[in-house]
């Protein structure tokens, strides 16, 4: 698979060299791609049971798709594009392997890494590091970083997608439902925050556990935890997947199910029918072999920010993150609007999919939700709040 | 919404006995009089049509999947119908309402325009990023010019010696030989470029552009953007205004933009470029199309599954008439 791949890359290199040889000025541009090495999240028995929201392969994949559909514009502009890709042990690993690729002459990194990776490996470089990959807050608030930018929605722009989906049926009483991973905590806390923004009503708050001991079914029944209470929909935390992903149907009232199992807000899905989208996905799934999923659209899209930027003439890792910031920076993300990087957390600002897996049924900000400049900075944090304070 | 008149089963009306002459304009050819606007539906697999007169749908013709561009071809009697998940074009015959041939187009093809002797169709492939010459007599692909992804508008000069072609991703225009079968230029304009309309001398080529709320202007003698018109209309947020179809009035004095999103169509002034008539219509305005004298627009409204009729003089929505799911295209043949 992976061979095949460099096979296609290589292929594509040799192309962009021919096509290129023409113009007399031929510049390369060189594109970071770090991820994890060992990455448990694409454990093959793992990616087939493709929950929503879990990556479905590794995101150098979705940069090579973007340099690829952008080889017209770059053979005129005289532009090679190489792409770097590289992976990291540990945090450690990550900002040694930042480092050498800024070295390298990386205009950009586009990474796949955990929070307290980029939190801590981040600082050690200049270049821009495009995060397409983790949904963590306090990246955007009390760790963000100058040179950090997020394509991947964060977990409360989300969970603002879900909750201004729910006021906007006024399915307001909510029973939430969640796991004890590691990130469910914080999660947890984010969800129960949005619910409360959008005036939404937690009716109860319930811990689950995977288990078949009949002593812990409490905890463990699907039917038990859902009863003797009435609500309009249950909201399930579950950063793992396997409780929420058999959850819808089986509960003691014939209600939705939201968050981590049933309706998903994502930033992409590989069956939505509008604004191009299908062109993109068939791209996706001819040139990758599989689906595009949520965080190969974040992968994707900061390629493009990045090749963009540099048909602009940024062609500097300093160029660069000025560009992505510039206020007539946008991005055509096939989501039907532009799409542009937010000033205060450098987030880019976006519409979600509420999906099933099966198809899109809505899109968010909902109709009626209502901003003072920009509808879409409804999702996440916005600029009065004021969490990030590097700028 | 659910009981919606659907005309599949309507009666076709005695057939209209083609009889006035052609009309003899360059760029505009008229059918025989069939008194019907044809509107493509991207989920119908149908063209609808409307009775010109009454405003009301006067039945369907069953076509090949996700028709999307139609076209007249010379002569006039028969439309031309790329449809996009058929990778081909059917022809039908307006007079007896029904598909009389097809064409091979490649795959995904969305819009197309012909050469001005006919002999040539020049086709946007959406899949494969490029621009297809089709051999209209051998029914064959003759050229394959690779371009930005996603080519949609086309247009080819009126003397033959250049078509025109946009690609949504490469945000350029491409400027084509299609004798040598070459790129000649590549012209950068806004986000998403769709469609394209050219003023009355031909000096003015003017593309949409979807994502930069904007047309952008292109001087066809230095094959440049002499202007951007971006649209700031009060009261609408610039990233709700989406244009995509356009058409010039028949006097040449006026462009007729559909904003998409914004659900208004608006006039400009071809000589001071100020809009100066916004006309509400259904939702995601798509393209627009005249009448023969020019009196009335049609607007193909993409998600509120109707065609809008727009009295030109004063600038009103005069009737909303419900089509198929999807409108796309309308041509009209009064």
């Amino acid at each position: 698979m992976i061979d095949r791949w460099r096979i296609h890359v290589v292929g594509w290199l040799a192309a962009a060299l021919l096509a290129a040889a023409l113009p007399a000025q031929a510049a390369t541009l060189t594109i970071g791609v770090l991820g994890r090495a060992d990455d448990e999240r694409l454990d093959p028995r793992r990616v087939e049971l493709a929950y929503l929201g879990h990556p479905g392969g590794p995101v150098a994949r979705a940069v090579d798709v973007a340099v690829k559909e952008s080889q017209f514009e770059l053979d005129a502009a005289g532009l090679k594009v190489k792409v770097e890709a590289a992976t990291a042990r540990d945090a450690a690993d990550a900002r040694n392997q930042l480092q050498r690729l800024e070295k390298s002459g990386a205009v950009a990194v586009v990474l796949d890494l955990p929070a307290d990776w980029i939190a801590r490996a981040g600082p050690a470089v200049k270049v821009a590091l495009i995060n397409a990959g983790e949904p963590d807050d306090t990246l955007r608030a009390a760790q963000c970083q100058p040179n950090v930018l997020h394509t991947y929605p964060s977990e409360r722009m989300r969970a603002d997608a879900l909750a201004q989906t729910l006021a906007a049926r006024r399915w307001s009483r909510v029973l939430v439902l969640h796991g004890s991973g590691p990130d469910d905590a914080t999660r947890l806390a984010t969800v129960q925050a949005s619910i409360k923004r959008f005036g939404l009503k937690p009716v109860a708050t319930r811990p689950f556990k995977l288990s078949a001991d009949p002593r812990e079914r409490d905890l463990a029944n699907s039917l038990l935890l859902t009863a003797n209470v009435d609500y309009d929909v249950i909201w399930v935390v579950d950063s793992d997947g396997e409780f929420a992903r058999a959850l819808p149907y089986r509960i003691s009232l014939p209600r939705p199910v939201v968050g981590d199992g049933g309706l998903f807000a994502l930033a992409w899905a590989p069956n939505f029918e509008r604004f191009g989208a299908p062109q993109l996905a068939r791209r996706f799934q001819r040139g990758i072999g599989r689906p595009m999923t949520d965080h190969d659209w974040a992968g994707w899209i900061a390629a493009k920010a990045i090749l963009q930027a540099a048909l602009d003439k940024a062609l500097t890792p300093a160029a660069q993150l000025k560009a992505f910031v510039q206020p007539g920076f946008t991005l055509d993300g096939f989501k039907g609007v532009r799409l542009s990087f937010r000033a205060w957390d450098r987030q880019l600002r976006q519409p979600l999919l509420l999906t099933d897996g099966q198809g899109v049924i809505a899109l968010a900000p909902a109709e009626g939700i209502l901003h003072p400049t920009n509808a879409l900075d409804t999702l996440g944090a916005d600029a009065p709040e004021g969490l990030c304070k590097t700028r | 919404m659910f009981t919606r008149r659907r005309c599949r089963t309507c009666a076709l009306g005695p057939l209209l006995v083609a009889s006035a002459a052609l009309a003899s304009s360059a760029s505009v050819v008229y059918a025989k009089d069939t008194g019907l606007a044809f509107v493509s539906s991207e989920k119908d697999n149908a063209i609808a049509m409307i009775d010109v007169k009454s405003l009301a749908v006067a039945g369907t013709i069953p076509t090949c999947k996700r028709p999307r561009h139609m076209q007249f071809l010379p002569g006039a009697t028969t439309l031309m119908v790329a449809c996009g998940d058929s990778n081909r074009a059917d022809l039908i015959d307006v007079a007896a309402r029904k598909v009389v041939g097809n064409i091979p187009l490649g795959d995904d093809p969305e819009a197309f325009d012909l050469s001005p002797d006919g002999k040539f169709a020049y086709v946007s492939n959406e899949e494969e990023g490029a621009l297809n010459i089709v051999d209209m007599t051998s029914k064959k692909i003759v050229k394959s010019i690779p371009v930005g992804k996603e080519p949609e508008g086309v247009r080819a000069a009126p003397d033959g010696s250049r078509v025109y072609v946009t690609s949504e991703v490469a945000n350029m225009v491409h400027v084509i030989d299609p004798v040598a079968g070459k790129v000649l230029k590549n012209i950068q304009v806004g986000k998403r470029p769709r469609r394209f309309a050219l003023t009355a001398d031909g000096g003015e080529l003017w593309v949409t552009s979807e994502l930069g709320a904007s047309v952008s202007i292109i001087s066809t003698r230095d094959l440049s953007v002499t202007q951007t018109i971006n649209f700031e209309i009060k009261g609408m947020r610039p990233d709700d205004i989406t244009p995509v179809g356009l058409t010039l009035a028949r006097d040449g004095k006026t462009m007729f933009v559909a904003l998409g999103r914004a659900s208004h169509v608006a006039f400009i002034d071809v000589a001071s470029r100020k809009t100066n008539h916004l006309v509400l219509v259904g939702k995601r305005a798509w393209n627009v199309a005249l009448n023969r004298d020019g009196s009335r627009l049609f607007v193909a409204n993409g998600l509120s599954d109707d065609v809008t009729v727009i009295d030109v003089a004063q600038a009103k929505a005069i009737k909303t008439i419900p089509v198929g799911r999807v409108p796309y295209m309308v041509v009209v043949d009064d």
